[in-house]
């Protein structure tokens, strides 16, 4: 959508002003309703109060503004960006704003949410809409003073001026613009117009952070709080059948120690006696001898991509036919482990369930489920429940789950103390709730020298690909298509995993792209953009991405990374995937020490419309693809018996700074609403690295991580 | 249990704890210094880095009861009343993406620049090697590193 396309919601759905007691204007916004068309609001109109609101903007008489940022950080950014949308529209200076993380209302969430990358591309409207609005109230404010028509005024940097020259300021009419009724049609700024969009801001906790200021639900400390350190059953599907505290009791600090399901907590007054008084604890678990190992699940994802029982995800033309008629056929089958998240901050969360409500306080991506979950739990009323949202160190879709906050309130509503529950390494790796393992299988036919046919197959762990996915590239590009799926029921527990199944199928696609731009001698990347081109964009409603923004980034990748223009000692490898509104081109280049790869540049080309703030943009696609690098290369996670085996750093490898390569990024520029970059970064880069690694030594890596592969030699592709 | 002093940002402070109390707990449960972070327990993250004696120090596996007579100093002494060049560094380059690991970053990065003033690029990638970022801002701490560098010469 063009940004200066026909807004249709009212503003009277969502924006509602108040005259601050202490002076200055207090302007709230329901920021999800008025996301989507056709939104009914929560509750009549004339009854609304400021609960209803789940973001604020307050205008002091100084016109200082504070934005009260909706959305949880997790490092991606947005509590530095959304506000930056609201500032550009209003027309304040920047360094005349500050942000708060909005304050929530449990009784009132709609969508309060860090996850999908989706908090800009769902923002965008509303928070231009409502700073735009507030500015013209200020405008009809001081036009109503000067006794002119509003029309003849103009508002820039925090100052309203008139046609005779007259200014105010934005703090000079706040009162009055407090009492006004809130306008209809305002005009948004083009984007050619933009202070504050477009141009770097520095992430507004930036003092907080590089001074160890308290900011994280690992920092929080209450009045009387215990902290309790878990025991869980080591094996998933392993069961708790007795345990001795009289050790753990004994331990310095250690007050209480009790049992809800198969877990077992201690309590205790500081951090280290309670990490030692769960070591203490001498459980006696179920036998683990059947649980499930990898090697069970490496045979269960076989016989799914083997069965002819999968779940049809997308078929178009004849794929039965295409593979029949075919010149030659490629098929691959690619393998990925369950990955931990690993966020820096292990799980953590307070809880105080006491007589009158439930306070919770912590690291979480999904406040408004978590609490309604919380108030399920341990049967109290929602409107009990108090959430307060803190810093995240790290989310990667691991705080998506609030098994962590559900645990810290079932020992609150037992001992009736305030908890926070702390989680080891140990825990949290252990605990987790992965990214699933999955194999693909995919076929290409090829037909004097095009792609005739192309069948993807998913066998994955608990659940499959979620349903935009099909229809993602190559699906249209190609008229003979099929994507089907199964999945293996565990009880390992997964879950989302930074840009789900995408991280993975990237890859898998990405490398076989490649080969079949080796069987039909074509360069890799004139392979794409020819199938490109097979695509019109908006004649198949059902495909995600678009044909022309792809095909532009791709071209801006390979200019920007000398595609095919390198010397004799780097190699090169490309991938190009559209995944979460956002379509990214990598171009990656490597080196040989004594036949080892080095990592040496990734050059990124992103479409992501209108970006924001570069600075934590360019921020978002470095980490995505180091992230992306790093697991390929690395990421390894394997269950014997139901035990996960690596528990923590000193075996689990994460990529440090020496294996890094430069990532350079590089924004395709246009005018179109802004999508999300906390993951499109991530799932082509180990795709371009695999590509890469092809390209210098003939090898052909199918399974992650890519370290226990990684050898000279060649293997032979056709079947 | 243990009692003894230990003087943390040149502020001495008298701590009852079991005698294997980690530096990192006393620090942040005791003397409430919470800026220093723990990532692993077991050293290999570098989150809970801090100086003792002007070195960086891994805090969680430090027993804060044998530092008696050690200067410790934490991110939230590293520098007061202004911003240490490191910590400049940091803000101009917008370093962080979560935040959580930067204070062990910077608490490392400012002892490797008293040793080596004038470091190169690989001396800079050996030194910040063992501090692990899971947002992998890694591209931004070299470049802050070696800014921090240039304002410190």
């Amino acid at each position: 959508m063009k940004t200066n396309d026909k807004i249709t919601f009212s503003r009277r759905n969502f924006i509602r002003t108040s005259a601050l007691a202490s002076g200055g204007l207090l302007i709230g916004f329901n920021f999800f309703n008025s996301c989507k068309e056709a939104t009914v609001p929560p509750v009549d109109i004339s009854k609304l109060d400021f609960k209803d609101f789940n973001a604020f903007i307050k205008i002091a008489e100084n016109g200082y503004v504070t934005i009260f940022s909706p959305n949880p950080e997790i490092g991606q950014g947005v509590k530095t960006s959304m506000p930056m949308i609201i500032a550009e529209e209003l027309d304040v200076p920047w360094d005349h704003v500050s942000v708060e993380q909005g304050a929530l209302d449990t009784k009132n969430f709609q969508r309060q949410v860090a996850g999908g990358s989706q908090s800009i591309r769902f923002g965008w409207d509303a928070l231009r809409q409502t700073g735009a609005t507030a500015k013209q109230m200020l405008v009809n404010a001081a036009a109503a003073k000067w006794g002119v028509d509003a029309s003849t005024c103009t508002a820039s940097n925090g100052i309203i001026k008139n046609s005779n020259g007259e200014k105010l300021g934005y703090g000079d009419v706040v009162n009055e613009a407090a009492q006004l009724e809130v306008p209809e049609n305002v005009t948004l700024k083009s984007p050619k117009d933009y202070k504050i969009i477009g141009k770097g801001a520095i992430n507004v906790d930036i003092d907080k952070i590089i001074t160890g200021k308290p900011l994280f639900g690992s920092d929080y400390v209450a009045e009387g709080m215990l902290i309790a350190s878990v025991s869980r059953p080591p094996a998933f599907g392993q069961k708790l059948i007795s345990f001795d505290e009289t050790e753990a009791k004994s331990i310095n600090g250690v007050k209480r120690i009790v049992q809800f399901g198969d877990k077992v907590a201690v309590l205790a007054t500081n951090t280290w006696a309670a990490m030692k008084g769960k070591k203490a604890l001498n459980v006696n678990w179920s036998s683990s001898n059947d649980l499930e190992s990898s090697s069970q699940h490496n045979e269960e994802l076989d016989a799914i991509l083997n069965s002819k029982n999968l779940d049809l995800r997308r078929e178009d033309g004849n794929i039965d036919k295409a593979f029949a008629e075919a010149d030659q056929i490629l098929e691959r089958t690619y393998q990925s482990p369950f990955l931990p998240h690993n966020c820096m901050e292990p799980m953590n969360f307070y809880a105080n369930v006491s007589e009158d409500k439930v306070h919770l306080v912590g690291p979480i991506q999904t406040p408004a489920g978590t609490a309604r979950r919380v108030a399920d739990l341990i049967n109290r009323n929602p409107e009990e429940v108090h959430l307060e949202m803190t810093r995240m160190g790290g989310g990667f879709g691991r705080r998506l789950y609030g098994d962590f906050v559900l645990e810290a309130a079932e020992i609150s509503n037992i001992t009736k103390k305030p908890v926070k529950v702390v989680y080891s390494r140990e825990d949290d790796m252990g605990a987790g709730i992965y990214r699933p393992a999955i194999k693909y299988r995919i076929k290409a036919s090829i037909k004097s020298g095009e792609v005739t046919g192309y069948h993807l197959k998913e066998a994955a762990i608990n659940s499959n690909m979620y349903g935009l996915i099909p229809n993602f590239f190559p699906a249209g590009a190609i008229a003979n298509y099929k994507v089907e799926t199964g999945n293996f029921q565990s009880k390992i527990t997964t879950g989302a995993w930074r840009a789900p199944y995408t991280n993975f199928l990237a890859f898998a696609e990405q490398s076989f792209f490649d080969e079949i731009a080796d069987a039909i001698n074509k360069d890799p990347v004139q392979l794409r953009l020819d199938l490109l081109k097979n695509v019109k964009d908006g004649e198949d409603k059902s495909i995600e991405y678009s044909a022309k923004r792809m095909t532009d980034t791709i071209k801006l990748a390979a200019k920007k990374g000398n595609w095919g223009k390198t010397n004799g000692n780097t190699y090169q490898g490309f991938a190009a995937y559209y995944s979460h509104n956002t379509h990214v081109a990598e171009v990656v280049d490597i080196t040989l020490n004594n036949g080892r790869p080095i990592i040496e540049k990734v050059t990124v080309a992103v479409d992501c419309g209108i970006v924001i703030n570069p600075t934590g943009a360019k921020n978002q696609i470095e980490g995505g693809v180091i992230d992306g690098i790093g697991h390929a290369m690395y990421g390894d996670f394997s269950f014997k018996n139901g035990k996960p085996q690596d528990l923590n750093f000193g075996s689990y490898r994460l990529i440090s700074m020496k294996d890094t390569p430069i990532v350079e990024t590089h924004f395709v520029e246009n005018d179109l609403s802004p999508t999300g970059l906390g993951e499109p970064g991530l799932p082509p880069a180990g795709g371009a690295l695999a590509n890469a690694i092809k390209a210098a030594t003939g090898q052909i890596l199918l399974k992650q991580p890519f370290i226990k592969s990684i050898k000279n030699r060649k293997t032979d592709l056709s079947v | 249990m243990a009692n003894y002093s230990l003087k943390v940002n040149g502020k001495v402070y008298n701590i009852t704890s079991d005698d294997d109390t980690p530096l990192l707990w006393v620090l942040r449960d005791e003397i409430n210094l919470v800026g220093t972070k723990y990532g692993c327990g077991i050293g290999q993250c570098g989150t809970c880095t801090v100086h003792v004696n002007g070195v960086a120090t891994r805090s969680c596996l430090l027993p804060a009861s044998r530092l008696e007579g050690s200067e410790i100093t934490t991110i939230e002494g590293l520098e007061t009343d202004k911003l240490h060049p490191v910590q400049e560094a940091w803000k101009e380059l917008d370093v962080p993406q979560c935040g959580y690991c930067q204070a062990g970053q910077i608490m490392t990065a400012s002892s490797f620049l008293k040793q080596n003033p004038n470091p190169n690029k690989e001396e800079i990638r050996n030194a910040m090697n063992a501090n692990l970022c899971r947002c992998a801002s890694y591209n931004r701490i070299e470049k802050a590193v070696a800014l921090a560098a240039k304002k410190m010469s």
